[in-house]
Parts: structure tokens; sequence; C-alpha cells
């Protein structure tokens, strides 16, 4: 018995060893335009490295090129996983300039929305190719169920990858976790507000123990 | 093979046209081509309606084909709603140890952007809204 249980400790000491030193994991965070992706990938970053991501905005598309932060360690309850942060551009399958023209000049918003469109298709080749893992991201206070959200967590599944979903924006007066947590039940949801840092403490323990 | 495209006029009356496109038709062509045939009609200003839908990694290369072909003022993308309502539901283990390949038959309709006000759906209907400019 005595030496069944020493062999068990030295082989997940060096199973331990194997997946410390294994690549980090590539986590692509995704979701719909504006869900609050790059407040969280930004507070991510923050936390556990100092830096940030990249430009958060109220105006949709902000984000229009996929970014990554490398090397990100997070560690909770003894669990510690190193991964790398993909940032993408909100998914959408249209995307209209004069949407933006209240907030700038014409010219400005053609050329948001070809970002936004030359983004778009690259997150999602980034999905088919080069992701290990998905954190979606959903506003709370949206509906969770569009064509899009439906389409891209079929996607997610479809290539086996692990996901998790965070209901962000849970300080917002019509939030409403349980309609995300009754539109996606075969996943874990987790609420957050990203931006006010609330419930960071159960984002990170979820991070480490699924990615991990 | 006939082409599945507006054979109106091109000015064409302020009528919609409606391509409902069969699974049969559908199944023996490749991810592209379907693509091709879906964005080519809604390029044109119809409804596509695919009786058995896309597999997720054709739906996948459909919006970033779609958004490649994105041009302000000219094609603004699709809208898209699909039937039954989530796919998601019925890809359980269990349905996919049962089912081997993952089934696609699902209703899907797809439509221009700028020419479909609201695609709404529920239980048991999809409605388009269609404006004639
Ligand atoms: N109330 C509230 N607002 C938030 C929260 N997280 C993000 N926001 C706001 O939502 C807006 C969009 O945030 P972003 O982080 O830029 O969203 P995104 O998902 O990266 O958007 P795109 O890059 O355009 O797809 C900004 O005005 C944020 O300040 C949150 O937890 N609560
Ligand atoms: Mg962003």
């Amino acid at each position: 018995m005595g030496l069944f249980t020493e062999l068990k400790d030295s082989i997940s000491r060096v199973t331990d060893r194997l997946f410390s030193e294994e690549e980090p994991k590539r986590i692509g965070i995704y979701g719909p335009p504006n869900a609050g992706k790059t407040t969280l990938a930004n507070r991510i970053a923050r936390d556990w490295t100092g830096d940030a991501v990249g430009a958060e905005s109220h105006i949709p598309h902000e984000t229009r090129r996929a970014r990554r932060k490398e090397g990100v360690e997070i560690e909770r309850n003894g669990k510690s996983v190193e991964i790398d942060i993909v940032d993408t551009p909100g998914v959408t399958t249209k995307v209209d300039y004069e949407e933006f023209t209240d907030e700038m000049e014409e010219d400005d918003a053609i050329r948001r929305s070809r970002e936004a469109t030359e983004g778009v298709a690259e997150a999602m080749h980034w999905l088919r190719e080069d992701v290990d893992g998905v954190i979606y991201v959903l506003d709370s206070a949206e509906d969770p169920i569009t064509q899009v959200n439906t389409m891209l967590i079929g996607i997610i599944e479809s290539r086996d990858l692990p996901v998790l979903i965070f209901a962000n924006k849970i300080d917002l007066d019509d939030a409403s976790v349980k309609r995300i947590e009754d539109a996606f039940p075969q996943h874990e949801t987790i609420p957050l507000s990203a931006k006010e840092g609330e419930n960071m403490d159960e984002v990170y323990e979820n991070i480490a123990e699924y990615f991990g | 093979m006939p082409k599945a495209t507006n054979t109106d006029d091109p000015e064409g009356p302020d009528g919609v046209q409606i391509d409902l496109i069969s699974g049969e038709r559908m199944e023996n062509m490749a991810t592209m081509e379907k693509i091709r045939m879906i964005l080519d009609g809604v390029h044109d200003g119809n409804i596509v309606i695919l009786e058995e839908g896309l597999t997720p990694d054709e739906e996948s290369r459909l919006i970033e084909v779609t958004m490649s072909e994105i041009s302000p003022d000219e094609f603004n993308g699709i809208e898209i709603e699909t039937y039954p309502k989530s796919k998601t539901n019925d890809s359980s283990l269990l349905g996919r140890i049962m089912g081997g390949e993952e089934s696609t038959a699902k209703l899907t309709v797809i439509g221009p952007a700028n020419q479909i006000e609201t695609l709404h759906k529920d239980e048991t209907l999809i409605s388009a809204l269609v404006s004639r400019d």
C-alpha cells in the first residue's frame, strides 16, 4: 500500500512538472460587440501582470484586431495556470458604418467599419485554428438568445473547446444572470462586473480550475 | 446546373425573391459552394431559406466570408435565423455519441441586413419584415 501511494505521488509530481512546462494555454475572449471583453481582458492583465491589453469604449467595435497578452499566470487555491489572453473583436454578421456617424466623421466611421469586418473575420479564423479555450462574455442586461451567440457557442462546442460563460455587467439594474444560465444550461456561467471588479475571486478560481 | 439566383429582370420590381434550397441540393456541395450560393443570393437581395442549414464550421466560414464582402453603402452583411431555436440543446454528449455525425437539420433563413428590418423568431415561427427600399 505504502509503495503504491509513494508511486502515485511521484507520478503526480512528474506530471505536475510536465504540465507546468507546457506551453501556456491560449484563451480567447469572445462575445458580441460591447459585452465588456476588453474591460475584462484589461482587468485580468492588470491584476496579474500590471499592464493593460487595449482600449475600451461604449461605441461597438472598439476592438478591431485580436490582441494578445502573453504569459499571464493566474493562481487560486493552490491551482495555477499560465494563459495567453486573446481579446477579440465582437462578433456580428453585419456592420453598418452609419451606426457610428453620430459619434464620428463619416471617413472615420467607414474606416472603423472596414477594420471591424476584418477583425471579425480574423476572430473567426482564430476560433477555428488558434485557441485552446474560450471565455464567452455576455452583457447580462441584454437578451442572450441571439443568433450570433447561438451560432458561436455551437461553433465552440463543435470544436470541443472548453468554454466558460461570463455574465458581465451585473452592476446594471436590468442585469439577469438567470436568463443567461437558462439560455446555455450546458455550460458554467459566472456572474461578474469587469468594470467594477465584482466577483473577480470566483472568476479567477474558475479560470485556474477550468483551464488549468 | 441552374443557378438559384435572381432570374428576374435585374432592375426588378418591388418584389422579393425567396430561394428555398432543399437539403438534397446542398448535400453534395462543398462548403465554399454553399457559402457562395447563399451570399450570391443575398447580394441579389433575395431571402435564402435552407431546408437543412449549415454545420457549425460552415456557419463560422459564412461569418468570415460575409465580413470580407461588406462594403460601405453596398453590402452591410446578413441577418440569419435558424429553427429549431437552439442547436446547442441537442448537441449533448449523449446526442453526439448516439448521432455520430452531428445533424444539421435546422431550417435556416438568411437575408441581406440592409433590407430585413427585423428577422424575428419564436418557438414555432420565423418572420422576416422585408423593406421595399
Ligand atoms: N456597467 C458596466 N459596464 C461595463 C462593464 N464592463 C464593460 N462595461 C462598459 O461596456 C462598454 C464596452 O466595453 P468594452 O470592454 O470596450 O467591450 P468589448 O466587448 O471589448 O467591445 P468591442 O471591442 O467593441 O467588441 C464600455 O463602455 C465599458 O465601460 C461592467 O461590468 N459594467
Ligand atoms: Mg473590445
